[in-house]
């Protein structure tokens, strides 16, 4: 059947038919869909969430070793948090075949920094392979199965925003036949105690000379001749701006990333007058192809920062002296008030950064729906580094500038989960007066709602035990935990203060469900009485969506504010703030279902 | 039979809105009707009131899944302003069909940023073929104000090629059950109001 897929929800096709027995990750975008239609569409598979990726990707060797395919999904920084076993496991090899996905990030669309995960690969010197749609998302998959057992190794399956939130027409096809097999117990293999460590790494030399050899044969690596004198070196998404800019090229497209196909790169480059390499970040294979004494130049027309688009490539081609006319207007950007992201209205995090603006602390913050914090009007969080980094950046600054002076960490439900207990631990061990907020809105909300071992269900919608943070955080040592509710402003800004003041490392915990899981919550609306509005904008401060300015101006020219019934969840924050009491419960549901 | 020109339809809107919805229902359309398709979107923070746009291509082959500048035939925007920030992507010849949904955005409540008095007026100088229509009101009137989606996509049906019939095969096969025969009536009042707005 012919189905219109994502490059995500083909991965997850392409693992059905090569038989994937397990699938486990962590959310994060652009990853999360795969696993998502694992558990929905292919329930053959056995699939997880894990806390976070490393326990995902100790929790996929198990499987592989255990004797069933195994896939593991993540961001490119979710490969940070797994660097561990992943390096290893490169030593190790696998039993069944074993896949993890990186998906990569150009131009930060969701991410805090865009690293090129082609060099992991080539890190831990093991194979990856980069789509560039949807089927060969699927096929990729499926093939990098195969690998991963022939030439006994995890293969990483690279990738890319572009590529996994994309849809194109997938052919599916039949699960395949697989021999029965089982665990094998080899010591010498998958214990890398050192004197084994030593041989492994032998053979992971050796294997790389193997695949060297198949790098250089495989129809991964597909030439188009089109009898062109212009050669495009090129892979992933960019190869398909480049056919659309310049489809009469010769083509030299990489599916098969690393190792490299030097060789017949090289006859491919000597065959043609112009050559060039178009890749998305960083130049990766320019320099493995410069350091071979292939001189084609890349990035000096296309640039290393954010994501490829037809008009860049075309530009750079321009630059280049391949073609004259960069296709597509040019014109100069409209001038336009800017739309970034924010906290939803009636969002449950919205109180907490309100009253922590008004006692003015330091804030070190995480990565979750309330990193939009620091966007204004709130501007209420001081840094953001990575999953959990919250807790230890708030420990070394209050270290430094004194209790006094307020520090507050702030953390999500599922960051807290994926690595912000051992932040804690460190709180509590080396006796910082740090007070961490947890902001358990009781799911995953940013990556879409995810389950985590906070919410009671799993991914594959089964009920399950449920975390309960106040007890975690007293048995790791916490003498002062207390749960607020973060809709009561002047309660919750009265236990923060309180906290901050005491020393010692303290737990507030906020402890109202995400207004967007497990479905919309709609209560009564709120509404201005315009008579009442003196124009102070206090709502507008609290930046919620639903709160806009009115055409009706104040006697002193300012726009009174409307409330918008639609998206009013009444969480009643902007009434709490309204001096002269002008925003009050709507006299009944408008528009509300 | 089939020439390889490609159709390029830009969805813009905002976090929330259905965007992408329409742009399931559009691309499923292509498809059966047996042209290569490929959509692009971006999902993550955007969907947390920020800008959502959704590109679809179709064609007898489709490379890439992104409309280059200036390349758009149509452009479908589910609030007035969204579609100016969107002019870039248009063909000074394309359609622009547009929601005159107004949402301001807290950054624009401020003094730094400032709402435009009226988008609509400001794409019809620099376009000639802009239908806006009031399809929160009219959404609403039809029984539900998420019926944006189908009632722009009716509009817009009628300057594409394909056949009423696999419009409504897909929406059937696309939409929650008890949703469809109101998606159905939205799509229709669409069609009813393409006629506004054309030169």
């Amino acid at each position: 059947m012919r189905r219109l897929l994502s490059g995500n929800e083909a991965v997850a096709r392409g693992a059905y038919e090569a038989r994937v027995r397990l699938a486990a990750g962590y959310p994060g975008t652009p990853s999360t869909e795969i696993l998502e239609t694992v558990a929905k569409e292919h329930r053959s598979i056995y699939s997880q969430w894990s806390p976070n990726e490393k326990v995902a990707f100790e929790v996929g060797i198990g499987a592989s070793l255990g004797g069933g395919r195994a896939l593991v999904t993540m961001k490119h920084v979710g490969l940070n948090v797994a660097a561990d076993p992943f390096m290893t496991f490169a030593y190790t090899g696998v039993n069944a075949g074993f896949v993890v996905i990186s998906a990569d990030d150009p131009e930060m669309h969701s991410s805090q920094n865009e690293q090129d995960n082609r060099f992991f690969a080539k890190f831990a010197q093991i194979p990856f392979l980069e789509p560039s749609d949807s089927q060969e998302s699927k096929d990729f998959t499926i093939k990098a199965f195969e690998l991963s057992e022939k030439f006994d190794t995890p293969v990483m399956l690279r990738m890319t925003t572009r590529i996994s939130h994309s849809k194109g027409i997938v052919e599916e096809g039949e699960p395949v036949t697989l021999p029965e097999s089982g665990f094998k117990r080899d010591m010498q293999k998958y214990v890398m105690i050192p004197s084994n460590a030593k041989k492994r790494h032998v053979v992971v030399t050796e294997r790389l000379e193997k695949l060297k050899r198949f790098s250089e044969e495989t129809d991964l690596n597909v030439i188009e001749n089109n009898g062109s004198s212009i050669g495009i070196i090129t892979g992933g998404i960019a190869y398909q701006y480049a056919k659309d800019v310049i489809p009469e090229a010769d083509y030299f497209k990489i599916g098969f990333g690393f190792p490299l196909p030097i060789e017949k790169i090289r006859k491919f480059v000597a065959t043609h007058k112009t050559n060039l390499i178009i890749e998305e970040l960083e130049p990766y294979y320019e320099e493995q192809l410069r350091a071979a004494g292939i001189n084609v130049d890349g990035k000096k027309y296309f640039s290393r920062l954010g994501e490829l688009s037809p008009y860049r490539v075309a530009q750079g081609l321009k630059e280049a002296g391949v073609i004259e006319d960069v296709r597509g207007a040019e014109i100069p950007p409209e001038e336009l008030f800017p739309r970034p992201p924010i906290l939803c209205p009636g969002c449950p995090h919205r109180g907490a950064f309100m009253a922590l603006k008004k006692l003015g602390v330091a804030v070190t913050g995480d990565i979750g729906c309330y990193t939009l914090s620091v966007l204004p009007p709130l501007e209420m969080m001081d840094t953001c580094i990575c999953m959990g980094a919250s807790i230890g950046n708030a420990i070394g600054m209050e270290k430094v500038r004194g209790h006094k002076r307020g520090v507050v960490a702030v953390i999500g439900d599922s960051t807290f989960l994926h690595s912000g207990i051992t932040g804690l631990l460190d709180a509590v061990y080396n006796k910082s007066n740090v007070t961490v907020i947890i902001l358990d809105n009781r799911v995953t909300a940013m990556t879409g709602g995810q389950q985590h071992p906070a919410t009671g269900h799993t991914l594959m919608g089964e009920k399950t035990r449920e975390v309960n943070f106040v007890e975690l955080a007293k048995a790791l040592g916490v003498e002062s935990v207390r749960e607020v509710d973060p809709y009561d402003y002047d309660g919750l800004l009265k236990v923060i203060k309180e906290e901050i003041e005491r020393p010692g490392p303290s737990v507030v915990i906020t402890n109202r469900a995400c207004v967007l899981m497990p479905k919309r919550i709609m209560d009564k609306p709120y509404v201005v009485i315009s008579e009442e509005c003196n124009g102070c904008s206090a709502c507008f401060r609290i930046g919620c969506p639903a709160i806009m300015p009115s055409k009706e101006l104040t006697k002193h020219n300012q726009p009174k504010a409307i409330i918008d019934p639609v998206l009013c969840t009444g969480c009643s924050l902007c009434a709490q703030v309204c001096q002269p009491e002008a925003i009050v419960l709507a006299p009944e549901p408008a528009g509300v279902k | 039979m089939m020439e390889n020109k490609t159709t390029n339809i830009l969805i813009v809107g905002v976090g929330g809105q259905g965007v992408l919805l329409a742009s399931e229902l559009l691309s499923e359309t292509a498809m059966q009707a047996g042209f290569d398709v490929k959509k692009s979107e971006v999902h993550g923070m955007s969907q947390r009131g920020g800008v959502v746009t959704s590109h679809i291509k179709y064609a007898r082959k489709v490379y890439s899944p992104i409309i280059p500048y200036g390349q758009t035939d149509i452009l479908i925007s589910f609030e007035q302003a969204e579609a100016l920030r969107a002019v870039d992507w248009l063909k000074k010849e394309g359609l622009a069909v547009v929601s005159r949904t107004r949402l301001v955005p807290p950054i624009a409540t401020g003094k730094k940023f400032h709402y435009p008095d009226d988008p609509v007026a400001d794409l019809k100088k620099r376009f000639g073929r802009v239908i806006d229509i009031d399809a929160d009101a009219i959404a609403r009137e039809l029984g539900d104000s998420r019926l944006v989606n189908t009632l722009l996509l009716g509009v817009v049906s009628k300057s594409l090629e394909f056949e009423l019939s696999l419009w409504e095969t897909v929406i059937r096969s696309l939409v929650k059950a008890k949703f469809v025969d109101i998606n159905l009536k939205a799509f229709a009042r669409g069609r009813e109001l393409s006629g506004n707005g054309k030169k």
